[in-house]
């Protein structure tokens, strides 16, 4: 771990002044993720401006009649809320899948959207990565990639996006609320927040940088029936070899979204459309141009397979 | 003492205490977490300072250069250790890679610099400043395609490598039924939770370490040899330990890079392997590939086994012994089992948890499942119809016990066995539900061991050994071996471990621990026991019980025995050869009901139960724990435990706990363990048997077999994830 310099700030104008007035600076919030990397030296911030007590702790009903989740929020706060329970069950089911009770204790929902990826490639810093070292090459691509990328992926980067949260949020239709140093704000919907790896893997989110994420909002309930099946080697406490999230209606109609296959969770609304035909329609549509190695070539039975199961449990 | 006729009856017999289900008298330390574990142990030594590893970049070639200048600039740095700095090093006997690398680079993460700082954060900080060029070298990283170059090792441990009786090939051919398969097993990772640490501190030319090891005399022994220095100049201590399971057999580089920071830095220096280290740094169960043939007549009996394995190492290194089991487990008259050893440039192999048996039995076991397929038999019944009570390569020896069969039976019986469907058949909901079983099997050994007693006024009973308890319980056992000897209470027995200072005692591996170690301070306790009826002036049938020692009329306070001064015993128990005359094993039957999701082939085990043989249990609630956490290891190694090798840059990738996964608590629902009750006069007066290892043996295998049974798929490659299923299960969309 380098050296680095530490402050809390109170308001959101202060976090992103800080930053701004700070070169080489990064937002900590829970830090589940940041400092593991810090003292890998895969991040080496020389100024941490710490968020985590910013007042951007609650949950709010819009006026839409949707939620507004402030970026704050605690994992495991949000997967308990009553209302999310209630109307999003779906992200309470992604939340409660992913990591550990300590860890969602720690772990808030800005936090949980940035978290980086999983490729054991990226945390060995002896080993080449345009993720983590721009121009170094990629070490998972010819090597150990079992986990890796199925669509989206380019020739400089296989790797996955590890978040169970954002598979739902990308099903829920969430948007992410930034604000600016200049006190811009803006509202990204999540389908367009993650960047595909192209030629420049290290490059993930449309943020700027010093770009404050302050909440993400949910629009109104879509009713349905709610189900998040994470595919995994072991029963607990692993990132998704593929998670499946599905809001499936009565009549057969429904959304999909799919964790472990791509840089961003993954969802394609044509795709959906052949819900009533059945898995294997959905699955076709959704990991069209899929390439695979012949480690993870398992991945495309596998989501076809999984959202069949989502969808017969779905029908009960 | 020695120990060379079959044991007849003794004061273990009595059973009031040893026997008993016991409570860890350590377990208030650890879990109130005062137990001090090596790299807590801040009050040893004062001013220690702290080291980080830097580990090779490479697996194969050499170091170009290296440049310490930002490092020795950065804040806190006191010292630096490299191969260039730290004078001459031999390499321990029991090391095959160097502890200390460079020029040459042997391995992936081998160390080849200590930064020795002020504090934790500033030695890691400065570590990453070593600024390393490497010429990289041409190095071997995969088994499979190495096997071509396999050769024939030398004996390990005793351990021929081949071994042939009968007419194998000719059995084989003539056999009306025959297996001819091929397994692989991967390579494993001990993954224990503490990590490798020690801190180290000299006086004059006398070096303490503290430690985490499971062999302490093995261990000073390498220490002096590969500094140089006498052996009576080192004191190891290491009272308690995180686990081990074979990782900590040996000294590791934490424990050199800590002796030769400390004399760098000229004070006490701290230092443990961080997670990602462990992995590549220290030793690992090789992967193994192995070929298993039987051959057997129409009504099941077995006329033909062979089994070979192959396996790879460093060069020098040896091979894992898959092959074990199968010169001891099945009658058949012919037979062949042989091992082959490439060189890789992985990092070393070396044993893990019942090494040999454990991924011997991984595939042995699914042969024998899929023999008893062919044959139309029950894999119980033909497990069954198949034991021997004689060494099947020497008939002229028989076990000294052998009670297999009544395990499988005993089993089969608890678990519901005869419930179990035919392949693919029985379903839950959409879980497709499977049964499996294996035998287990692990030899049991006996090591020299000895120990101090002392007796004080107070009537308390201290043991002294350098034993280790590598959280198996040998606190607890030791102690009730010492109160049913002295015939008092639990309460009124201490025990100090770990420390070289001390007897040398057995050691923990092989699961020669338990039985070894409690018969070494039998034999100290016998002593003491004359000291105290002479003492006394007692007849020498003196009994000892209640805090008290009666013969005829008298009966006197233990304690009076010390009234001028502390009475102090020593023994070492030695073993003649009743381990040639028969053979010493232990016996297990492993069952295992699994669901396999039929939409996604993710498996997961519903209950597992164990049945076991292996002599005398001394702590039955301890003994359960080490089978039930072997039972654990077991489900890892079948279902998700693997280290995943980059064969281009010869590597384990997944180099921490998120990446090689061992099960959770969500894994393992339901266990249930079954001991026989034995008494194994041919082990040692405890009568006892080694049950660590046997509780790992053979329960992949279980496993594996009950996927198949759930599924009708059968996986020959370990582990048994859920791609692997995913082609093969039923079409269900
Ligand atoms: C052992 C382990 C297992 C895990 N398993 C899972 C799992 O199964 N599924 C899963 O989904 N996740 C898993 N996680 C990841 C976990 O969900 C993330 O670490 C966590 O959500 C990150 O949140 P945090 O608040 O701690 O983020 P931090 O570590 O504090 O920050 C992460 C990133 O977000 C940035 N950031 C934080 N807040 C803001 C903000 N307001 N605006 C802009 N940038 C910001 C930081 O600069 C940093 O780059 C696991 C983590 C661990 C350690
Ligand atoms: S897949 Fe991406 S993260 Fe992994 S090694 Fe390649 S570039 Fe790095």
């Amino acid at each position: 771990m380098k050296s680095f310099t530490y402050e809390r700030v109170d308001s959101a104008a202060a976090a992103t002044a800080a930053f701004a007035r700070t070169p080489g600076a990064r937002f900590i919030a829970g830090g589940t993720n940041l400092l593991d990397l810090m003292k890998l030296e895969i991040e080496t911030p020389s100024h941490l401006v710490d968020v985590s007590r910013l007042a951007l702790d609650k949950i709010e009903a819009t006026a839409e009649g949707g939620l507004r989740i402030g970026a704050m929020v605690r994992n495991t706060d949000l997967a308990s809320d009553a209302r999310v329970r209630r109307d999003y069950g779906l992200l309470t089911r992604a939340l409660v899948a992913g990591a550990s009770g300590q860890l969602r204790n720690k772990a808030t929902t800005a936090g949980n959207l940035l978290q980086r990826t999983r490729c054991p490639y990226f945390y060995d810093t002896n080993q080449p990565c345009n993720k983590r070292q721009p121009g170094s090459g990629c070490a998972a691509i010819g090597g150990f990639n079992r986990l890796h990328a199925v669509v989206g992926a380019s020739d400089a980067c296989i790797a996955t996006h590890p978040s169970d949260m954002a598979v739902a949020m990308r099903a829920l239709d969430a948007t992410i609320e930034t604000v600016d140093a200049a006190g811009k704000v803006r509202a990204i919907p999540i389908a367009d927040f993650y960047r595909a790896p192209g030629k420049t893997p290290h490059l993930e989110t449309v943020l700027a940088p010093g770009e404050l994420i302050t909440a993400v909002t949910l629009p109104k309930p879509v009713g349905g029936t709610h189900i998040y099946h994470k595919v995994r080697d072991r029963a607990s406490y692993a990132f998704a070899l593929i998670a499946v999230g599905a809001i499936v209606q009565r009549d057969g109609t429904g959304r999909v979204a799919l964790g472990g296959v791509g840089y961003k969770p993954w969802r394609v609304e044509a795709a959906e459309a052949a819900l009533p035909r059945g898995a294997k329609a959905v699955a076709d549509g959704l990991l069209a141009g899929a390439k695979t190695t012949h480690e993870n070539a398992y991945k495309l039975p596998l989501v076809e397979r999984t959202l069949a199961g989502v969808v017969a449990q779905a029908k009960g | 003492m020695k120990f060379d006729t079959p044991a007849t009856s003794n004061p273990i017999d009595q059973m009031k205490i040893v026997g008993k289900p016991t409570n860890r008298i350590d377990g208030p330390l650890k879990t109130t977490g005062t137990a001090p574990y090596a790299y807590e142990r801040h009050d040893v030594a004062a001013n220690q300072a702290y080291g980080y590893v830097v580990g090779s970049a490479i697996a194969k070639g050499r170091i170009a250069s290296m440049n310490l200048d930002e490092a020795r600039a950065a804040p806190g740095v006191i010292a630096i250790v490299t191969a260039d700095n730290a004078g001459k090093l031999a390499k321990g006997n029991f090391n095959t890679a160097k502890l200390l690398g460079g020029p040459d680079i042997e391995h992936y993460h081998q160390a080849i610099a200590l930064v020795v700082a002020d504090s934790f954060e500033q030695a890691r900080a400065a570590a990453s400043l070593v600024r390393v060029e490497y010429a990289r070298g041409k190095g071997a990283y995969d088994l499979a395609a190495a096997i071509d170059t396999a050769i024939k090792p030398q004996a390990s441990f005793g351990t021929e490598p081949d071994s042939a009786v009968g007419n194998f090939a000719a059995a084989f051919a003539a056999a009306p039924v025959q297996l001819d398969a091929r397994y692989t097993t991967p390579d494993h990772s001990h993954a224990m939770m503490e990590p490798h640490a020690t801190i180290a501190a000299w006086e004059g030319d006398k070096l303490t370490v503290w430690t985490s090891n499971q062999m302490i005399a093995w261990s000073v022994g390498d220490m002096a040899k590969t500094l140089g220095i006498p052996k009576e100049n080192i004191r190891f201590d290491s009272p308690y330990i995180g686990g081990g399971f074979g990782g900590k057999l040996f000294n590791r580089a934490d424990v050199l890079l800590a002796a030769l920071g400390a004399k760098a830095a000229k004070r006490p220096v701290k230092v443990a392997l961080p997670r990602p280290l462990m992995i590549n740094n220290t030793t690992h169960r090789p992967a193994t590939i192995q070929r298993i043939r039987l051959g057997a007549t129409a009504d099941g009996k077995l006329t033909a086994i062979g089994h070979e394995s192959w396996s790879g190492d460093l060069p020098g290194g040896g091979p894992e012994t898959a092959v074990a089991q199968t010169r001891l487990l099945y009658a058949g008259e012919n037979r062949m089992t042989a091992m082959r050893l490439a060189v890789l440039d992985l990092p070393e192999g070396n044993a893990m948890r019942a090494p040999g048996e454990a991924p011997g039995l991984m595939a042995l076991e699914i042969a024998v499942d899929e023999l008893a397929e062919k044959l139309g038999i029950d894999p119980v019944a033909l497990r069954v119809l198949n034991d021997t009570q004689v060494d099947p390569e020497k008939p002229s020896r028989s076990f000294s016990q052998r009670q297999l069969n009544k395990c499988l039976e005993t089993g089969a019986d608890k678990f519901g066995w005869s419930k179990r469907a035919k392949p693919g058949v029985a379903r839950d909901g959409r879980w497709l539900v499977g049964m499996g079983v294996a035998a287990a099997f692990r030899n049991n050994l006996n090591a020299p061991s000895a120990a101090r007693v002392r007796l004080a006024k107070s009537g308390v009973v201290t043991v002294e050994t350098d034993m280790t308890d590598i959280g198996t319980g040998t606190y607890t056992i030791i102690a009730q071996t010492a109160a049913e000897m002295m015939g008092v209470p639990l309460d009124k027995v201490v025990v100090k471990l770990g420390d070289s200072a001390f007897p040398v005692s057995a050691g923990s591996g092989g699961q020669w621990g338990a039985n070894s170690s409690t018969a070494g301070v039998y034999a100290a306790c016998v002593k003491l026991r004359e000291a105290v009826v002479q003492k006394l002036g007692l007849a020498s049938d003196a009994v000892f019980a209640d805090g008290k020692v009666k013969a005829g009329r008298r009966s006197v306070a233990l304690g009076d025995a010390a009234a001028d001064g502390e009475l102090v015993a020593e023994d070492r128990m030695e073993y003649g050869d009743l381990a040639e005359k028969s053979q010493q094993s232990t016996f297990g039957a492993h069952f295992v009901e699994v669901g396999v999701d039929a939409m996604t082939g993710e498996i997961r085990v519903r209950r597992m139960l164990a049945v076991c043989a292996a002599g005398r249990i001394l702590n039955p609630k301890a003994a359960r724990s080490q089978v039930i956490g072997a039972m654990t290891m077991g489900a890892g190694a079948a279902l998700m435990e693997e280290l995943a090798v980059d064969k281009r840059f010869g590597f384990f990738v997944n180099h921490d706990l998120a990446g090689y996964e061992v099960p959770v608590h969500a894994d393992i629902p339901h266990q249930d363990v079954i001991f026989l009750d034995e008494a194994d006069p041919t082990t040692s007066p405890m009568k006892a048997k080694g049950v660590g290892e046997l509780g790992i043996c053979g329960v992949a295998a279980a496993v594996a077999n009950a996927v198949y049974n759930a599924t009708g798929v059968r996986v020959r490659n370990y582990p048994i994830t859920l791609d692997k299923l995913l082609g093969k299960l039923p079409d269900m969309v």
